[in-house]
This record gives C-alpha cells, sequence and structure tokens, in this order.
C-alpha cells in the first residue's frame, strides 16, 4: 500500500535525483514533481475540507506556480545543456548522502509523539532541508540557488506536518504567500541579472567583497 | 486600534503605486508615516495595553518601545525622501515609494505580532519588500547586493521557520495543546520538551540572527547597505534590524522560562561578543564608507544580543539602545547619502574634507560617528554605559573587557575613515549643481541628531517610565 512513509521515501529520492540532475529544467521539474508529492502528504493526516484546501494550494504553489515562475525566468536564455556545481555532482551527491545518514540518526535521538503517523517525518524533513543547503552553496547558477531554497523550504514543509492540526490555516497560506512572492522577486532580479550581466552565473556576483 | 498601524503604511503603500506621477509620489512618504506616528502616539498616550484578534496582535509597553524606534526612524527618513528623490529624476520611483510604506506596514506587524507563525510571515515579507528597494540604482553592483541579501536572509528565515515548527512541536510532544502564539508558550514553558526546545531555540537564533546581521551570518550586510540609498540603509540598518532583534528576544523570553536559560545567555553572550569583534576587524582601514556603517550597525546588533544575554539590569540598556541605535543609525546614513550624492563616490581615496565641501552633512556625519560610537554627551552613551555597568555587576568580567575592547577597537577603526572623510581640504570641490546642502535634505538629520544629542541629556519621563515598564516586564534572569 502506498503510505506516508512511501510517499516520504519518495521525496527523499527525489533529493538525489535534483542534486545529480545536470540539465537545469530537469532539475526545476523534479523540483515540481516533490512538490506535488508534498502537496499530497497532508492527506494522509487529517480529513476534511481545510486539509483538501491546503492540499491542493501547496501542490498549485509548489507543483505549478513557482517552477513555472522559474521556467519563465529562464526562457529566453542560452543556458548550456549543463552546469557544473563546485566540486562536482559526485560530490553534491556524496554529500546529499551524508546529509540523509547524519539526519537519520540524528532524527531518531529527537523524542517522538507516540503515534505519529511516520516516523520518516523528522529525518526526511532535515535530510530534505540539508539537500537544499547543498544546492544552494554549490551551485553557481542563480536558478539552482533558488531551486535550493525551494528544497528547503519542501524539507521545512515535511516537518509542518506534524503540525497539521495545530499551525492555523492563515498562517499556512501566509508562508505560502511568502514563498511565491520569494521566488516572483527572485525571478525577476534574475531577468535583470541576465540583462546586465553574464547568463545566470552567480560567479558573475562577485565585485562586492572586502 | 493597533491594527491601524499595519493598515495605514499599507493603504498608504498602495496609493503610492496607484499614483502615476513620479514628482508628487514621494509626498505620499512623510504623509502615510506620519499617519502612523500619529496613530502611535495616540496609542502611547493612552497608556493601556491593547489586544486584537484574540491575543493574536499586541501592542505591550516592549511593543511600544520598538514601535517608538522604528515609527519615529521612518518619519524623519520619509521627510528625507521627498528632497532625495528630487535630486533623482532619472530613476523612476514608484516602486521605491511602495515598498518604503509597505515595510513600515510589516515591521509593525513584526512588533506587534504575538503569533510566532504570523510573526515570521511578516519578517520574511520585510525581506521581500526591502529588496526591490536596494535596487533602486539598477545597477550591476545593486543587482548582486540585493541577489545575496534575497537569499542569505530567505535561507535564514527558512530556518527560522523551521525552529518555530520545532518549538510548536516541544509542546506536542509534551501532550500539551500544540501553539505558536507566544503568550501560551510562555505559560506552558516549564512543561516543553527540554531537546526540541533547546534545537528551537538555535535554529530560531541562526535564522533570525541571518537576518538581524549577526556574525557569521552578517555577510550579505555590507553588501546590501553599501548598496542601497541613504535612507534605505538608515531603515534597514535602524528598523527592520529592531523588529527582527525584538522576536530574537521573544524566543529568548520562551527559552528563559523553559528552562534553557544558561545555555541560552551563553550562546547570546557569545554572539553578541563575535559580531562586536568581527565588526571591529572589518572596519579598521574600510575605504568604503558605507560598508563600514553596516558593520558599524553588526557592532550594535551585537551590543543588543549581549544586552539581553547578560539579562537583569542590562535590559533596560538595551531597550534603551534600541531607540538610540535607530536614531544614531538615521543620522550617519541619511549624511553618508548626502556625501556620496555631493561626491559621487563612497570611497575614503576620493572623499576628504567633507565639512568644508559639504559643512551640514559633513558636520552631522562626524557628530553620528561620535554619537554612534557611545560618546558622551549623546544618547547610545548612556544606553551602552548601561549595559557595560550591568555586566560588571553580573560579574562578567571577561565579557566585560571584550566589550570594551571591541568598543575601543570599533571607534579607532571608524574614527580614522570618518575623520579622513570629514576633515582637510575638500577633494574635490563638490559640484554646486550635482546636491548642495538643503533644507529637505538636511533637516529631518538635524531632527535625528538633536534627539540623539537631547535623549542623551535629558530622558522624558514619559519615555523613561515606557522603558522601565518594558524592562520590568521582560525581567528574565
Amino acid at each position: 500500500m502506498f503510505t506516508l512513509t512511501t510517499l516520504l521515501e519518495l521525496v527523499l529520492l527525489l533529493n538525489f535525483f535534483v542534486l545529480g540532475a545536470s540539465r537545469l529544467r530537469t532539475a526545476v521539474n523534479l523540483v515540481a514533481v516533490q512538490g506535488m508529492l508534498l502537496g499530497a502528504a497532508p492527506l494522509w493526516l487529517e480529513h476534511g475540507p481545510r486539509v483538501v484546501l491546503l492540499s491542493l494550494g501547496t501542490m498549485a504553489v509548489k507543483g505549478i506556480l513557482i517552477p513555472r515562475l522559474l521556467l519563465y525566468a529562464m526562457r529566453d536564455q542560452t543556458i548550456g545543456p549543463e552546469f557544473r556545481p563546485a566540486g562536482g555532482f559526485i560530490a553534491s551527491l556524496l554529500l546529499g548522502a551524508v546529509g540523509t545518514g547524519a539526519s537519520l540518526w540524528f532524527g531518531g535521538t529527537l523524542p517522538l509523539h507516540n503515534g505519529e503517523h511516520s516516523q520518516l517525518i523528522v529525518p526526511a524533513s532535515l535530510a530534505t532541508t540539508f539537500a537544499g543547503f547543498v544546492m544552494l552553496f554549490t551551485r553557481v547558477k542563480t536558478i539552482s540557488q533558488s531551486l535550493g531554497y525551494l528544497v528547503l523550504e519542501n524539507g521545512v514543509f515535511i516537518f509542518g506536518l506534524l503540525l497539521i492540526e495545530a499551525v492555523p490555516a492563515m498562517v499556512e497560506i501566509g508562508v505560502l504567500l511568502d514563498l511565491i512572492v520569494a521566488v516572483f522577486v527572485m525571478g525577476i532580479i534574475i531577468q535583470h541579472i541576465n540583462r546586465e550581466l553574464d547568463p545566470l552565473e552567480v560567479q558573475h556576483l562577485s565585485s562586492l567583497k572586502e | 486600534m493597533a491594527v491601524y498601524l499595519v493598515v495605514l503604511p499599507a493603504l498608504a503603500a498602495l496609493a503610492a503605486l496607484l499614483v502615476p506621477s513620479d514628482r508628487w509620489r514621494p509626498w505620499l512618504l512623510p504623509l502615510g508615516s506620519g499617519l502612523h506616528v500619529a496613530c502611535l502616539a495616540s496609542l502611547i498616550r493612552s497608556g493601556e495595553t491593547v489586544s486584537q484578534f484574540d491575543g493574536w496582535l499586541v501592542l505591550d509597553s516592549t511593543a511600544k518601545v520598538f514601535m517608538l524606534a522604528i515609527g519615529v526612524l521612518h518619519f524623519l527618513c520619509m521627510l528625507y525622501a521627498p528632497g532625495y528623490l528630487a535630486l533623482r529624476p532619472e530613476r523612476p520611483n514608484r516602486i521605491l515609494c511602495a515598498c518604503m510604506l509597505a515595510s513600515l506596514a510589516m515591521m509593525s506587524l513584526v512588533v506587534l505580532s504575538r503569533h510566532l507563525g504570523l510573526m515570521w510571515v511578516a519578517v520574511e515579507a520585510t525581506t521581500l519588500v526591502t529588496a526591490p528597494s536596494i535596487y533602486f540604482n539598477h545597477n550591476a553592483r545593486s543587482l548582486e547586493a540585493t541577489w545575496k541579501y534575497l537569499l542569505i536572509c530567505s535561507v535564514g528565515i527558512a530556518l527560522a521557520l523551521l525552529g518555530s515548527f520545532f518549538l510548536a512541536y516541544s509542546a506536542l510532544y509534551a501532550g500539551l495543546k500544540p501553539t505558536l502564539l507566544f503568550d501560551d508558550l510562555m505559560a506552558a514553558a516549564p512543561n516543553l520538551s527540554r531537546p526540541w526546545l533547546h534545537a528551537a531555540f538555535i535554529l530560531l537564533l541562526v535564522g533570525y540572527g541571518a537576518k538581524m546581521g549577526l556574525s557569521p551570518m552578517h555577510t550579505w550586510k555590507p553588501d546590501a547597505y553599501g548598496e542601497a540609498p541613504g535612507m534605505v540603509g538608515a531603515l534597514m540598518a535602524g528598523g527592520v534590524t529592531s523588529c527582527v532583534f525584538l522576536a530574537v528576544l521573544r524566543i529568548y523570553q520562551i527559552a528563559v522560562r523553559g528552562g534553557d536559560g544558561a545555555f541560552a545567555s551563553r550562546t547570546m553572550i557569545f554572539f553578541g561578543l563575535l559580531s562586536m569583534l568581527t565588526a571591529a576587524v572589518f572596519m579598521v582601514r574600510q575605504r568604503d564608507f558605507k560598508r563600514m556603517l553596516a558593520y558599524s550597525s553588526v557592532e550594535h546588533m551585537g551590543i543588543l544580543v549581549f544586552g539581553v544575554g547578560l539579562g537583569g539590569a542590562a535590559i533596560y540598556g538595551v531597550l534603551l539602545h534600541v531607540i538610540n541605535n535607530a536614531l544614531a543609525k538615521g543620522v550617519l546614513f541619511l549624511s553618508a547619502g548626502n556625501i556620496h550624492r555631493a561626491y559621487g563616490s563612497k570611497l575614503t581615496d576620493h572623499v576628504t574634507g567633507a565639512m568644508r565641501g559639504l559643512p551640514l552633512s559633513g558636520s552631522l556625519f562626524l557628530f553620528g560617528f561620535f554619537a554612534g560610537c557611545g560618546s558622551p554627551p549623546f544618547s547610545p552613551f548612556v544606553s551602552e554605559f548601561s549595559i557595560i555597568a550591568a555586566a560588571f555587576r553580573e560579574r562578567h568580567f571577561i565579557g566585560a573587557a571584550i566589550f570594551l575592547a571591541a568598543l575601543m577597537a570599533v571607534f579607532l577603526g571608524m574614527g580614522a575613515t570618518v575623520l579622513g572623510i570629514t576633515l582637510g581640504k575638500p577633494s574635490r570641490p563638490p559640484q554646486q549643481a550635482a546636491f548642495a546642502d538643503g533644507a529637505w535634505t538636511g533637516a529631518p538629520i538635524v531632527l535625528l541628531m538633536s534627539l540623539v544629542l537631547l535623549l542623551g541629556l535629558y530622558l522624558p519621563p514619559f519615555l523613561s517610565d515606557l522603558v522601565n515598564q518594558a524592562a520590568a516586564s521582560l525581567a528574565m534572569n
């Protein structure tokens, strides 16, 4: 049976695919799939119209709207098919693996409330947050950094599943709204970077330093 | 009534988006901000704690202190704005004006908010509405600064969200009703799950610390403050950082009440001193005077966090320092902006003799430097002195020694840069056509400076009562 744990395992697997994806478009699409899966996750935990709305909203934002915005921001880019992260893909994958291992261990040390739907929620949350960090710090293109931020946010979202009853809908909507605006502003900045500087590379963003 | 503090500036921001004229739009800034200050004044006069929306928005004495600092600074910066924007007719100002007013609305929401989730949403919103104002100049350098600011702060704030969730879970785990309402968390704090509370505190401090610009998460600050227009820098260094500091203060209160006080206090003292030392190191031979001001902001955030870590009598000094730092930052950033405009450079290599070339702004910059470094008779001296006195009273001798050493190093480092700029022969007589001290770009700084001086000599009874009340309500250790 397809349980919440299976879903979270898929999410963890997607982290590795995103970390290893050599094409930007593939990476954006993978993050979109991850967002879709996460949007469905609340349905395992609670029933009722509120949770369905939340689920649909999350899918729309994380699975469709934000990936579209990012693809739109890079639409007329002549981005080479490959983008090489600092240290190479193998290094980011290894870092991701180490992070996932550490999260499984650390998640085990934090005490969990009895009767949680899945013991994987905390480790998956930490591992995904960490994967986001790896993306942020090893990638050189602004789009990939925004993707890293999204993966990181997905990690935080997974932890939020534990609190689905505690966090009022208003706050959840606020968080999603902030996320949209954040990516929207990032998209605009990326477009301006395209116009002012060489395509999408953060390496060009290094005139400000001590 | 308290909600008007958010609604009025938000409506003014909307109006700024709709007004078609670049020439008239800037006048909405002092208008919107002035309404905010008037509303705040009437709320402070009433002297009561205002609570709205089931305790989600509360204006208590602590919130009033922060709101006062932010409101007055914002109003005087907005009074400066029309004069400044008139000098920049080549740049459209619709986005900038809307963002400045929206940032006031969001800062007010952070200060009022008693729900940690709502507070998080508002803090993230302050990042998003200030980012476009950093990019006002539309060049490659400001683009880079905006990108770094947006990314580092968003990541920091994402960590803070994870921390907020941890905090709610610490209640759930302890068998309590999970909540993110500050007052409920405070009431339940002694029973919260300690490992979760511990992890939550670290994440929240690192997350909001990044937004406040505590070292080592401060790296965006010199870039952003260096590239943003002076008034945007003033609002960020005196306003946005202050309201995020309030968020840190709230989290610290929960940690202390939850029995994690010793660890939380040590961590705060550590980050505070580290920030002060980092600032001191980077201020030595700093050639860019706007970046220098950014490091000064890192230093003052360090002072605030250090004071909170000490607790006890230092809290009074900390609250006073929030106001004093906001006002002093206003003087420094606005006058630095004027000097930058007149000389066309913010590097010490190109700018000397500002006191002769630009008598008003040059002198204000020099006085602002003395005030910012905590020299008497200016107000930051009073608040820094209360904090250091408390450090000695609490027998934190090593901390106090490092604090004093860092202050001294900052004074020397900043002094070399500031004196180099202000004294001597003007490097290049500023062309009168480009920029000269005028009433609109001078008077707001004079007002800010007068307040800094006045509060150093005499603390009006209403203010000292307010700060005392707030300090008493925060009595923690």
